[in-house]
């Protein structure tokens, strides 16, 4: 493979899993809008979106093989669904846990998400053990090739989902009624509330839409990576890595945030080492968290 | 009436301020003694490495709570400082054949340095910011860790490190370990508890009130968050290097960011800022982990240690919501609602007899 077409290829692994890191950033930023919390439990929907999906589609042990799940349902369905619980569990979290802790500290917030974030893995683990779970690529066929490098069919969907997500919330943000609602808590949730908006329906609406983009990326990306309990984690930190690049209120900087992750942590991989692939993630990080703090994107950013 | 909220208000003021006065010393001396006589009741060599886990477990949270509880500063990444202690005596006994105890001394000068320097930058970050910075600094020590096979022996660990000896008097037995740590963790504790009722603890208190105010009134607050995390890392690097000596082993898994979050657990459970709840904490959670890891297996067919994670998480959620100062404050609290509930009927029943029959 020529050093072009090499490149070509790290490109396109980059945009993939740069367009999950986006949207799990969406989400972040979404329920950090309305809410002014950071919701460390993000990249945990993506796992249960994925697991759900799994569970409901092919034959699967659950609570350590105890109970036999056989629904067998249509791919389609199966993911329907499994969006759909996701998302009652963000809102039974937001119910639970978030709400009745409105008005504590940051740190006493962290910590409470946090612990959402462990609570949900646990369960996974429980459920689904320790094992990764496959999906079949939503359409099979052979790869698309470009100038030597190869595009896999689920990838285009990746990236595609990702546009059409990215589209869909900025018509929904821009030209419905519950989306400038939205809108107008994130501006200011006092003047929101004198204009009649209820702010607590609006935090879950948040959390239930946080929770049901989060879910999606973990489903369109469970055919090429796999999905395990644990899974979560990680996803969860990258998608805030690109939160924080628009500052966490910053939507498309966001998305933007999470392509430059995914193609640094692809270059660095395919260039440098594979074995730090995570690490790098986390430098950018630093160096970014340290630039804005410093003062180059303004001292906002230190005090949040 | 306004006598009366202001005696419940002292009264609850006597009582946070209850172990920080006179009765410290005290406090600190039955605890002395009570470990010092814990042997001779608990026999059994699985109880006491639960012992000394809770030992380790206790320089950890004792550092972590005078950094989270007294300045407020969130760190997810403290299991870093008790991987370095671990990793750095591993390899100056192992590689380098040092001796024990100048392998602990020169963890701990090492670790305190990499903290300062991690400090001076990652400070200037706040709130979530700082959770993640410290969280991400986790996962790059793991990463490091896991890949650099030639010095830390990657996921299958460091193995072959020695007996600690101190001089010709090499220690071998679990009771040994047990004494050892815990003289350890009392002088952790006695210097802590020193620092808290001092001048630089009131410092403190005042960078967790209010950065500005504490500033404004003549305190270097950058001095003192690196002073204090300098501290608690060579606290977390003594428990590391004990760690390893009594372990022999060292692996990757006993410094992931869940040991990290374990600890922020620890700390939530005995109360922000509290150094007696940090104990609290430390023996609390430790008990519970080993409780659910016989538990759980037997209720849920071959799950293993891991399945406490839900119970974990599920456990700070329930204490930051309902018990934001920690589970000794919210008890102590609970109790006192319902002896004075108890007390109002015994009034009202004495006001009026018939009423109440």
């Amino acid at each position: 493979m020529s050093l072009e077409s090499q490149l070509l290829q790290f490109l396109f692994a980059g945009l993939t899993l740069g367009s999950i890191y986006a949207l799990i950033a969406l989400g972040f930023v979404t329920i950090y809008n309305v809410t002014g919390i950071v919701n460390f439990a993000q990249g945990d929907f993506a796992m249960l979106g994925a697991l759900i999906t799994v569970t409901l589609y092919q034959r699967t042990g659950i609570f350590n093989r105890v109970i036999t799940v056989n629904l067998q349902l249509p791919l389609p369905l199966a993911i329907l669904l499994a969006v759909v619980l996701t998302t009652l569990i963000g809102v039974v979290l937001y119910l639970i846990a978030i709400r009745p802790a409105r008005g504590a500290s940051v740190i006493s917030l962290i910590i409470i998400t946090i612990g959402a974030s462990i609570a949900l893995r646990g369960l996974g683990l429980i459920v689904w053990w320790t094992d990764p779970y496959p999906l079949p690529v939503f359409t099979p066929g052979p790869p698309i090739e470009i100038a030597g490098a190869v595009l896999t069919r689920q990838n285009v969907w990746v990236i595609g989902t990702m546009v059409a997500i990215v589209v869909g919330l900025y018509l929904f943000f821009e030209h419905t009624l519950l989306g400038k609602a939205l809108r107008a808590c994130a501006v200011n949730r006092e003047a929101a509330r004198l204009m009649g908006i209820k702010a607590d329906h609006m935090a879950l609406f948040s959390f239930a839409l946080g929770a049901a983009v989060s879910a999606i990326a973990g489903i369109v990306i469970t055919p090429s990576t796999f999905m395990a309990y644990d899974s979560g984690t990680l996803l969860s930190l990258k998608g805030f890595v690109a939160a924080i690049m628009g500052g966490l209120t910053n939507a498309p900087l966001a998305v933007a945030g999470g392509l430059v992750l995914g193609l640094v942590e692809a270059f660095g991989a395919g260039l440098l080492s594979s074995a730090y692939k995570d690490a790098f993630a986390f430098l950018t990080m630093f160096v970014i968290l340290l630039l804005r703090a410093g003062g180059v994107f303004g001292q906002r950013l230190a005090e949040a | 009436m306004s006598a009366a909220n202001s005696s419940v208000l002292s009264r609850r003021l006597h009582v946070t301020r209850w172990a920080a006065k006179h009765n410290n010393l005290t406090a600190f001396v039955t605890l002395a003694l009570v470990l010092a006589l814990l042997p001779f009741w608990v026999t059994n060599n699985y109880h006491r490495s639960i012992l000394v886990f809770i030992g380790f477990n206790t320089m950890l949270t004792v550092g972590l709570s005078l950094l989270m509880g007294y300045t407020g500063q969130i760190s997810l990444g403290h299991a870093v400082f008790f991987g370095c202690g671990a990793y750095i005596t591993g390899l100056l006994t192992t590689r380098y054949n040092w001796s024990p105890v100048l392998a602990i001394l020169a963890a701990a000068v090492l670790t305190g340095l990499l903290a300062y320097m991690i400090g001076i930058p990652i400070f200037r970050l706040r709130g979530h910011y700082l959770a993640m910075a410290t969280l991400g600094l986790n996962i790059i020590f793991e990463t490091v860790v896991v890949t650099e096979t030639k010095w830390t022996g990657g996921p299958n660990g460091l193995l072959g490190i020695p007996r600690l000896n101190i001089g010709p008097w090499v220690l071998k037995s679990e009771l040994s370990y047990y004494y050892l740590v815990w003289a350890v963790t009392l002088a952790v504790l006695a210097v802590s508890l020193n620092i808290v009722n001092s001048r630089v603890g009131r410092a403190l208190r005042a960078i967790h009130a209010s950065e500005l105010a504490a500033s404004t009134m003549g305190v270097e607050v950058d001095t003192f968050k690196l002073k204090v995390l300098t501290l608690s890392a060579v606290y977390a690097s003594l428990a590391g290097s004990l760690f390893a000596f009594y372990l022999q082993i060292v692996t990757p898994s006993s410094f992931s960011f869940i040991v990290s979050i374990e600890l922020v657990v620890m700390v939530a459970v005995g109360g922000l800022s509290s150094i007696w709840g940090a104990i609290f904490g430390a023996a609390s959670i430790t008990l519970l982990g080993e409780a659910l890891r016989n538990i759980m297996p037997r209720l849920v067919r071959g799950a293993s240690a891991e399945a406490e994670l839900l119970a974990f998480g599920a456990i700070l959620v329930i204490i930051m919501i309902f018990m934001p100062d920690g589970l000794t404050a919210g008890i102590v609290q609970w109790l006192r609602n319902v002896r004075r509930s108890g007390q109002r009927q015994a009034e009202r029943a004495k006001q009026s007899p018939d009423a109440v029959t």
